[in-house]
């Protein structure tokens, strides 16, 4: 898209990657006018992230050529020029967990804490300052003495998108930095980004949410199947032309199936009475019948993670009872969860939900290793058989089920945590914010084999902020600050919902 | 851009834990003077301390390796064959065939030089197999300790090396401003090491690198280049240790620095240095370093039988690893 006589911000062309058998990338280009906008969107797995690697030096092409500004982009070692050039915020977490919250704000660049400094001596006093007013700035309201590991999810991204955004690069990237922020840290980092893009910066976006697109960005970059598809300025192009270049049918999107109410004598198979947790949320009582699905919505500080993950056995209430088919389940232990029947989908699955190295199938199969031979016994073909049928079924990516998860891209790897939690076939599947970093594609699939698991009787407790998922719900329920403000029921209001989740009633 | 939203609480003043955990062992050492004191009137005589640093001095500069190795998340087991191949190869290139010598009659001045050398190319060498071919760091420092320890034993005959050029026994004995010349040294590095850790950008990249290497690389942090040097300046700091040793014992035992690593270790954890990498501080493992020296020296002095000693020290370990959990509240790994 470069304009005569102005040369692109960024240029790469022809760049191709392969991982063993895997082709990532497969003659990928891209092309960013300065100051610009860019998004890049694509499947889960379709390169995006390699091209992400590629584009900050991490990972170094096969074949093809980079240019920033037009100069050949810098030696692989020389990770202080690369900085110079680009800055990103990575779809794995990039926190050191050990280190406190002011020194990963400025880890490696330890001196810009602190204008002027000629010594190379670090000044921790210094740096907390400015570390505090780098979180003042983005609103992030944590205490920069604390270890980053002690942070959630989303208090992490937020560190991570400020680190990146003030590192003073003219070129930023941010992988999927929306699929764990809430809708009021969405709206202030978009409000970032127009600032950054009105100051010159230019700025590659990277999303499953097409809406995010159409909000925030100039121009749209297309890959499929590792390669490049279509490149277009976004209002020439309508949200269905962008699905069908990303899958690359014609079938634009769908809307989901209506389902069927369920029948009032269905039984409850999760009962929440009362539950209190402070600084969580505040005496919550519900109730999920068999084959409903109940969705819980709200922002970010609506308490509603703490609840499901109460309900999980991850947190323990301070008062109240979880009762899974009139049994009382044993709070605060996720193993007492499980036997109760209760499946999880956990927020973080980098630190609750797999283990790197292990396999794809091996990772799948993890709770139901009594049923993959005689005994404590794992027949390895049995588990391949069954993981194979996962994968098929769930739409997972990936070059054989024997690679390790950690090959994996961000959305596949959520596929996999889904697919293990439906598959010990529970009572009740509590799903946190289940569709995040998956394509939307893939959503219809997981949302499918959700909706499969209710009409086999299953209760799902539903947590997201995504209008779309919630759309799969019987009823909706609103938090705000802690407690239940408000019920939908299916075919609610759009306004009237995203309304009660800010509180106005 | 908004402030913060009303729901969220103001940022907790969380008590830092890491903080502690660095004074956590100092109760424990005030306790043990105390028993020491208790026990026999010498113990807080100057000589007897004196003796108690310096004889802690090869432990401790070893323990500074392993620390820094083990804060950036690797391993070396290797180090303790250093502490006796390092300082035996340097006196067989100086020293004449009568006195067990290669022959090669080179100037014994440069003896510590070569010393050291030694240590860096272990450190090196072990570098090169755990960083280019990706091999695991605990099997590759295994293999290296086996393999210099039977170096040392080819190349001395299995014989302890008893006459050394003054310049090899010159750092282990010397006494500067009243203190062993190595009590000064290991305290100056450690000063050192607390502070390039502590204060320097290149330091804080260890923490990074044991915390999340692949953050680290992102962020910039040349990773193997660290990582290298560390291994390097490890494998230096142990030479350094053989030296001392041998120094004060006057000569090179065929099996210096034998069995030392499980003490290091032990050492390390006890003064808060995370297996996982990442985690822990100098001053934290110089601590445990001293921690253990006073036991040992309490056990000495009162009397226990050398039978026993080294059970009753093993058991004091474990009890020592139970209490620094207690008293910080968080898993030891
Ligand atoms: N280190 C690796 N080793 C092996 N395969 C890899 C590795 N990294 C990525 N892959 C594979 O390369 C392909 C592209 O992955 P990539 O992470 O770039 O996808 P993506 O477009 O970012 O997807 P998502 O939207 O899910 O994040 C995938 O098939 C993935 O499994
Ligand atoms: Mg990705």
């Amino acid at each position: 898209m470069t304009m005569p006589g102005t040369t692109a911000a960024v240029e790469a062309s022809g760049i191709s990657k392969r991982f063993g058998a895997t082709v990532a990338l497969a003659d990928a280009r891209l092309t960013i006018t300065p100051g610009s906008t860019h998004a890049l969107v694509g499947r889960n797995g379709a390169g995006k992230s390699t091209l992400v690697s590629i584009l900050t030096g991490l990972n170094r092409p096969d074949s093809g050529t980079l240019r920033f500004d037009g100069e050949p982009a810098p030696a692989p070692a020389d990770r202080r020029r690369w900085r110079q050039h680009v800055a990103c915020v990575y779809q794995k977490s990039t926190v050191i967990p050990e280190l406190s919250v002011a020194e990963n704000l400025f880890v490696n660049r330890h001196a810009e804490a602190v204008p002027g400094a000629r010594s190379p001596w670090i000044r921790w006093r210094a740096l907390r300052a400015a570390a505090t007013d780098l979180l003042d700035e983005y609103g992030i309201a944590v205490d920069p003495a604390r270890p980053a590991g002690d942070l959630g999810v989303e208090q992490r991204q937020l560190v991570e998108i400020a680190r990146a955004l003030s590192a003073g690069a003219r070129f930023v990237i941010l992988d999927e930095p929306t699929a764990r922020l809430d809708a009021d840290a969405i709206q202030r980092l978009f409000q970032r980004m127009r600032v950054l893009a009105t100051a010159g910066v230019t700025l590659l976006f990277i999303s499953h949410h097409l809406h995010e697109v159409f909000d925030v960005c100039d121009t749209v970059t297309v890959m499929r199947d590792a390669r490049w598809v279509l490149t277009a300025p976004v209002s020439e192009i309508g949200r269905d032309a962008l699905v069908d270049a990303m899958t690359g049918e014609g079938a634009g999107s769908i809307a989901p199936p209506s389902r069927q109410p369920i029948t009032g004598t269905a039984p409850a198979v999760l009962d929440v009475h009362r539950l209190d947790l402070p600084g969580g949320y505040h005496d919550v009582t519900l109730t999920v019948r068999a084959g409903e699905i109940v969705g819980v919505t709200g922002s970010g500080s609506s308490g509603k993670v703490a609840l499901a993950e109460t309900v999980a056995g991850l947190r323990r209430a301070a008062a109240g009872t979880v009762r899974v088919r009139d049994v009382p389940v044993r709070p605060g232990s996720v193993p007492a969860a499980l036997a109760a029947g209760i499946g999880l989908v956990p927020q973080d699955r980098h630190r609750e939900g797999l283990v790197p190295l292990l396999s794809v199938a091996e990772n799948a199969t993890m709770p139901i290793g009594d049923r993959l031979g005689p005994g404590s016994v794992i027949l390895p073909r049995r588990r391949a058989a069954v993981a194979s049928e996962m994968v098929a079924r769930y739409d997972i990516k990936t070059g054989d089920p024997a690679e390790p998860v950690a090959n994996l891209s961000g959305g596949n790897a959520q596929k996999v945590v889904l697919a293990r939690a439906l598959s010990t076939d529970p009572d009740v599947l509590v799903l946190i914010a289940p569709t995040a970093g998956v394509d939307v594609r893939s959503k219809q699939t997981l949302l499918g084999a959700v909706r499969d698991a209710a009409a086999a009787g299953t209760g799902v407790l539903l947590i997201s902020d995504e209008i779309d998922d919630l759309r799969h719900c019987d009823r909706v329920l609103v938090m705000f600050h802690g407690e239940v403000t408000a019920e939908f029921a299916a075919g609610w209001d759009d306004a009237a919902l995203v309304a009660a989740m800010e509180g106005i009633r | 851009m908004t402030a913060i939203s009303p729901a969220v609480a103001p940022p907790r003043r969380v008590v830092r834990l890491a903080r502690f955990r660095d004074l956590a062992l100092l109760p424990a050492i005030l306790v043990l003077l105390l028993v020491g004191v208790l026990i026999d009137p010498v113990f807080l005589t100057a000589t007897n301390l004196t003796n108690v640093m310096q004889q802690q001095t090869e432990l401790a500069l070893v323990v500074l390796a392993e620390a820094l190795i083990l804060i950036s998340g690797k391993f070396d087991l290797s180090l303790e064959s250093v502490v006796g191949l390092a300082p035996a190869l340097a006196v067989v290139l100086v020293v004449p065939a009568a006195a067990g010598g290669f022959g090669t009659g080179w100037a014994t001045a440069l003896a510590v030089p070569l010393c050291l050398l030694v240590g860096a190319a272990v450190g090196a060498f072990n570098g090169l197999l755990i960083l280019r071919l990706r091999l695991s760091a605990f099997i590759v420092t295994l293999g290296m300790l086996i393999v210099l320890r039977g170096l040392q034993i080819g190349i001395t005959g299995g014989q302890n090396l008893f006459e050394l050029p003054p310049s090899v026994l010159y750092l282990g004995s010397a006494v500067w401003l009243g203190l062993p010349a190595s009590v000064w040294m290991t305290g100056l590095l450690f000063a050192a090491g607390i502070g390039v850790l502590g204060y320097l950008r290149q330091g804080r990249a260890l923490y990074a690198i044991g915390g999340n290497v692949d953050a680290a690389r992102a962020a910039g942090v040349r990773t193997d280049r660290v990582v290298w040097t560390v291994l390097i300046v490890g494998g230096m700091l142990a030479a350094l240790a053989g030296l001392l040793m041998t120094g004060r014992l006057g000569s090179v035992a065929a099996a210096q620095g034998d069995g030392m690593i499980f003490t290091v270790f032990a050492a390390a954890v006890i003064g808060g240095i995370s297996m996982d990498g990442g985690k822990g501080t100098l001053f934290g493992a110089l601590c445990g370093v001293l921690v253990l020296g006073l036991i040992n020296n309490i056990l000495t002095l009162a009397g226990v039988s050398a039978q026993w000693i080294q059970a009753i020290y093993g058991l004091v370990i474990l009890v020592a690893l139970m209490l620094a959990r207690l008293t910080t509240g968080k898993a030891q790994d």
